[in-house]
């Protein structure tokens, strides 16, 4: 059945990609459509049946070279069930949504280019690349589908080829993720250099050893896993978007808006997050790493956050909330809480997919017009897609009824999990860890202010703009609206169907994700003296923690790893009540200042803006971080490539080789031409000229041996 | 003379005396209208010879007290004059026929001039040498200049005639010197004298024998004679011209060396390296120039011989082994290439512009794809047979500690690929439609595609010419 989910995407892929001439543009579209809704189907089943144990499904050898060996195989744990269900439901409803999405395209000539089916069968490929990626099994099969989802991320950024700015942010995301994954590609090359093997299960079992062992790498001794971690936490850092090589996300809205919900917010951006998750084992021995991950995610979330308020494209809005949000789930992974950064991953994919989908029905109805300042009062015009951001709205600024607690608390998906988060962050004690909760609660305030700036700004005040375009303002199809539909069911009931299991206990997490403890392994790992640590845990976290002491996780049993004295998931239960009630107001404030702002005293924006012009100009300029690159690496960059294609290429090669063909040989020819002349006397005297050189030779080296 | 010299050098005096009686035929029975029939004895009789001398086996003879060296080195290389000839011969039959050009005289002229070459590769004394030699070159005179009525043709063979007297001077001059200086013709008396340091007259005869020897396989700058020759000459004459007296000119140059001067391969490497050196860049880029193709084969040839005696001027045994290999194969991709120049006609009449190649892949695209494989051999592209020749050649000159050489010598064949390469570009991508006639005889036909068959299939195991012709250059350097 895995097997059946992993390469249905790529049948419908190569079916709709290259037999769409065979069937016809139609049949192609619906039979990629129809491939994805059954790996959706399928995963569902594996979801909801799973039991927590990890299987390994090997469908072929793959690499054998030297002591590398590695098997094609899918690694099913709880983690992988979780992907699973994402990837495929949003790429599902994205394919049924860009039957509506992509019916007309004003940058293709209908009549005369077949763009559709090539559009399908890039997202059904890169579904398939996305499946491999969380199905792998080792290192280098995730590092297959993490180029693959970059290849497709790239191909569809360019989608529009002829628009010069979307090829442009074709290359810069694909440039700028070069940099992580040269990060995770020397990882995996320590990994291997380390453990010799590049198979999760003996990676993972060798992570006490390499917590002790040293590296050497940029002529400093290292110790190793801090430094593999930083490492891979690097490639997430490229593909995740986080800040310092965020810079690509907000120019990938070039591509058309499924493609923006699909991966640029429901499921490649998260793979980064999902590497952090899956390579835990070794993330719980490596404090350094981990602490730079806080650090990072919280930057990024703060950062995003700021820039987000000032945005007037209604995707790159969007764009910069997804970047904020991931850095939540770095902070969440980063204090030891893997299980929060997966359910606000999950609950993330349903809400974001949802608004950017909702943002597209805007785009479509508005005739690709996505400069907000022209929107306003739409929500008379398109109902449907009204309500359903408003959902996505409530959704993402963690709309809920706090400290209520029936069993789970009662609130939208994101109201749980972010929630959950700050908590976490509250109560880890990495040195880090209070610094990212304070960015996290004020950039939930800036969350809440942005999402609803949005709002208002679409739907709410006076039609503005091209008066023309809001007349013929519609409402789109049924088969955009529904996946509207199913998205905003997830985005309401995720967070409080999934809160147990995620967040509610370390047994229910435990449980949950397959990790199974015994005194046996305890004691396996105590003799280690990586685990001297675990005696000296304090006990003063209740009774429910004194047996666990005794009793530890081996790790790479189960999906997720947690460290002996990791307690923050249990800490984050019994924080005090007004960090619990904090995002919760932090929410409130960005709502009312939104309100105030954009529905009360519309003309206060442009009067703070004038007032505070540095800090606006700093904002929207995104902190001039492109503006840096541009001037540290591109226009350096530039200018030696400009240097070596003119003058290396061009002047000395070019030049030496046509000199050398057309100038030189030439001459020589011709000079032979006219020795030639036809006259006898002049061929006796080349030969009289020849034999009186090799005289004159013979006699110089005078029978030299 | 003893009765075992004659059973040593019967194979010449068959073919000797067959030429007699074939001339006694030809005068005295139907004149030309014998000639077919002539050609068709001539070349069956050569093949037979080949056959016998190529399997006599191993073993060597010396007939007239050393005179006369029959050796595996002389029976390899006799056998591809033999079969050279014979394949030209059958060529050009058609092609003499309908220009009024078979004369009977032709093929017994042919079998003479092989009986000179025979001789040549078997001589173990100056005047054996100097016998052959004049043999093969009277004979190819004649026939150069066969074509009596055209004035190109007689030319050619008048410029062939007096540049070779000048070059048998500088030959005769060199083995005087040489038999002043060692007090012998023999080969194996002067390499007893020729050791060590050398008295300047030695390496005087040396260089002069050499001179000679080097007009005859065109090696620059004795090569002037070629291009003008190649062109005046009948097409067939041509394609003997570019075979077999290289052959037998390049057995002979490296009998010479090994045989005579093996004591100082120091002085006569340099010699070598030079004309090799001279010779392949001057094959090169004189082509580049060419419109007529027999001119562009005649540097093609002074090309290739650069690159067989780079093989030379080794001075090693695997030297003189990948020389032979290179001119198997040289011989081979020539008879294919001057069949499908024979082939190029126009309403019946020869054409040998290049320029009306253009596009003639539409016209027949079976002769141009053969053409195509052996212009590729001949620029040496792997994997036909070519590259490897060049690859010995190249591997034998580094082996011997002659890297310059070698790089060189891969320069030079970067540098003549072009003109080959332009024909193929004509061929196939040309802006003018073909006029030239579609089809050929069978005959050209079928050894312009066995020509190409044996480029492609023959990098299996190049037909086992490899160890045979290892055996054989083991025999002349010890």
């Amino acid at each position: 059945m895995e097997t059946i989910i992993l390469f249905s995407p790529l049948v419908g892929a190569l079916i709709c990609g290259f037999g769409w001439k065979l069937i016809g543009e139609k049949a192609a579209q619906y039979t990629a459509t129809g491939f994805l809704f059954l790996a959706c189907f399928l995963s569902w089943i594996v979801f909801l049946t799973f039991n927590g144990e990890t299987q390994q499904i090997q469908i072929l050898r793959w690499i054998e070279s030297g002591s590398l060996s590695t098997d094609w195989a899918i690694r099913l744990d709880r983690l992988t069930a979780i992907m699973l269900i994402v990837i495929t439901s949003v790429s599902a409803l994205v394919h049924l949504y860009s039957f509506g999405y992509m019916a007309h395209d004003e940058n293709f000539d209908d009549a005369k280019e077949s763009y559709r089916p090539r559009f399908f069968a890039y997202l059904s490929f890169f579904t398939f690349a996305m499946l491999m990626l969380v199905t792998a099994d080792n290192l280098v099969q995730m590092f297959f589908g993490w180029e693959g989802v970059g290849l497709a991320s790239y191909l569809l950024i360019g989608f529009y080829f002829r628009k010069p700015s979307a090829n442009a942010a074709a290359i810069k995301a694909f440039v700028v993720n070069r940099v992580g994954d040269f990060g995770f590609a020397l990882g995996i090359f320590a990994i291997f250099f380390m453990v010799d093997s590049i198979r999760f299960d003996d990676i993972f079992a060798a992570a006490p050893e390499l917590a002790e062992a040293k590296i050497s790498f940029l002529w400093t001794e290292w110790n190793a896993i801090e430094l593999i971690c930083v490492l891979l936490f690097i490639g997430a850092m490229g593909k995740s978007a986080q800040f310092i090589l965020h810079t690509w996300l907000p120019d990938a809205m070039e591509g058309p808006t499924p493609v923006s919900a699909l991966i640029h917010a429901a499921t490649m951006v998260t793979a980064g997050v999902f590497l952090v998750c899956r390579m835990s084992p070794l993330m719980e021995f490596a404090p350094m790493a981990t602490n730079f991950i806080i650090i990072m995610g919280a930057v990024t979330a703060f950062f995003a956050a700021t820039v987000g308020l000032v945005q007037n494209d209604i995707k790159r809005v969007i764009a910069y909330s997804t970047c904020s949000q991931l850095g939540y789930m770095f902070v969440a992974a980063g204090v030891g809480v893997y299980s929060v950064a997966m359910f606000h991953l999950l609950t993330h994919a349903f809400f974001k997919a949802m608004l950017f989908l909702g943002a597209g029905s805007v785009i479509h109805g508005m005739h690709h017009e996505q400069d907000m300042r022209n929107y306003g009062g739409l929500r008379h015009k398109m109902p449907y897609t009204f309500w359903a951001m408003m959902i996505g709205t409530l959704a993402i600024t963690g709309v809920g009824i706090p400290l209520l607690y029936i069993g789970f608390p009662v609130g939208f998906a994101g109201f749980v999990s972010k929630d959950a988060i700050i908590e976490s962050a509250f109560a880890a004690t990495d040195p880090a860890a209070r610094f990212a909760f304070w960015s996290l609660v004020v950039a939930a305030l800036f969350t809440s202010f942005y999402s609803w700036r949005l709002m208002f700004m679409t739907f709410y005040g006076e039609p503005r703009g091209d008066k023309h375009t809001h007349e013929h303002a519609h409402e789109s199809p049924m088969t955009m609206v529904a996946p509207l539909g199913v998205l905003a069911i997830g985005a309401i009931f995720a967070g409080m169907v999934w809160y147990k299991p995620f967040f509610g206990s370390e047994e229910a997490v435990d449980k949950f994700f397959g990790v199974t403890k015994s005194e046996e392994h305890a004691q396996v790992l105590m003799i280690g003296a990586a685990y001297a640590a675990t005696e000296t845990a304090d006990d003063t976290h209740g009774e429910a923690k004194d047996d666990h002491d005794a009793v530890a996780a081996v790790p790479g049993q189960g999906a997720l790893y947690r460290a002996p004295d990791n307690h923050v998931l249990h800490d984050a239960h019994y924080v005090p009540v007004w960090v619990k009630l904090s995002p919760f107001f932090a929410m409130l404030i960005g709502f009312l200042t939104a309100y105030q702002f954009y529905i009360r005293q519309p003309d206060w924006p442009g009067k703070l803006a004038e007032n505070q012009k540095h800090l606006y100009q700093f904002l929207l300029n995104k902190w001039y971080v492109d503006e840096i690159y541009d001037f540290l690496f591109v226009k350096p960059a530039m200018w030696l490539g400009r240097f070596l294609w003119k003058k290396g290429d061009g002047n000395v090669i070019d030049g030496g080789l046509n000199g050398l063909a057309m100038g030189v040989v030439p001459f020589f020819t011709r000079l032979a031409g006219r020795a030639q002349s036809g006259y006898i006397f002049t061929y006796a005297f080349w030969m009289v000229i020849g034999i009186a050189f090799l005289i004159t030779w013979m006699t110089l080296s005078g029978g030299a041996e | 003379m003893q009765p075992g010299d004659l059973s040593v050098i019967l194979p010449e005096i068959i073919l000797s005396l067959f030429a007699m009686a074939g001339l006694m035929v030809g005068a005295y029975g139907g004149k030309d209208k014998t000639a077919p029939m002539l050609v068709w004895t001539t070349s069956a009789l050569m093949v037979a010879l080949a056959a016998w001398i190529g399997l006599q086996g191993a073993g060597r003879a010396v007939a007239f007290g050393g005179m006369f060296i029959d050796d595996g080195f002389a029976r390899f290389a006799k056998v591809t004059v033999l079969l050279s000839a014979a394949a030209i011969l059958l060529m050009s039959e058609g092609y003499m026929q309908r220009r009024g050009l078979l004369r009977f005289e032709y093929p017994l002229l042919i079998a003479l001039a092989a009986v000179g070459m025979m001789m040549m590769v078997s001589a173990g004394d100056l005047i054996a040498l100097y016998m052959g030699l004049e043999l093969q070159s009277l004979a190819l005179y004649v026939v150069a200049s066969l074509r009596r009525d055209s004035v190109k043709s007689t030319e050619a063979g008048l410029k062939y005639f007096v540049l070779g007297a000048l070059s048998s001077g500088l030959l005769l001059y060199g083995a005087s010197l040489t038999y002043g200086f060692a007090g012998t013709t023999l080969f194996s008396g002067i390499i007893e004298a020729a050791q060590g340091e050398l008295p300047l007259g030695l390496l005087f005869g040396l260089a002069f024998i050499s001179a000679g020897l080097a007009f005859k396989v065109s090696a620059a700058p004795f090569h002037m004679w070629t291009p003008d020759v190649y062109e005046g000459a009948p097409t067939p004459i041509t394609a003997f011209f570019a075979t077999a007296p290289k052959m037998a000119a390049m057995g002979l140059f490296a009998r010479v060396v090994h045989d005579a001067f093996g004591g100082i391969v120091g002085d006569w490497q340099q010699i070598l390296a030079f004309l090799s050196v001279a010779s392949m860049y001057l094959g090169a880029v004189a082509a580049i120039g060419q419109t007529n193709i027999k001119r562009l084969m005649a540097y093609s040839s002074i090309a290739h011989m650069g690159f067989a005696l780079m093989g030379l001027a080794a001075g090693t045994a695997f030297g003189v082994q990948a020389m032979l290999v290179y001119m198997a194969i040289y011989i081979t991709m020539n008879i294919g290439t001057f069949a499908f120049i024979m082939s190029m006609e126009k309403d019946g009449a020869p054409v040998v512009t290049i320029a009306s190649l253009s596009q003639y892949s539409r016209r027949d695209p079976l002769k141009a794809l053969a053409m195509l494989v052996l212009l590729f051999s001949l620029a040496g592209v792997p994997p036909l047979v070519g590259f490897f020749g060049k690859y010995y050649v190249l591997l034998a000159a580094v082996d011997a500690g002659l890297g310059w050489l070698a790089v060189a010598g891969v320069i030079a064949s970067v540098i003549g690929a072009f003109y080959y390469l332009r024909i193929v570009y004509l061929m196939y991508f040309g802006a003018e439609d073909s006029e030239l006639d579609a089809g050929a005889s069978p005959i050209l036909s079928g050894f312009l595609v066995a020509s190409a068959a044996i480029m492609v299939l023959g990098v299996v195991n190049l037909f086992g010419v490899e160890a045979v012709a290892e055996a054989a250059a083991a025999t002349l350097v010890n």
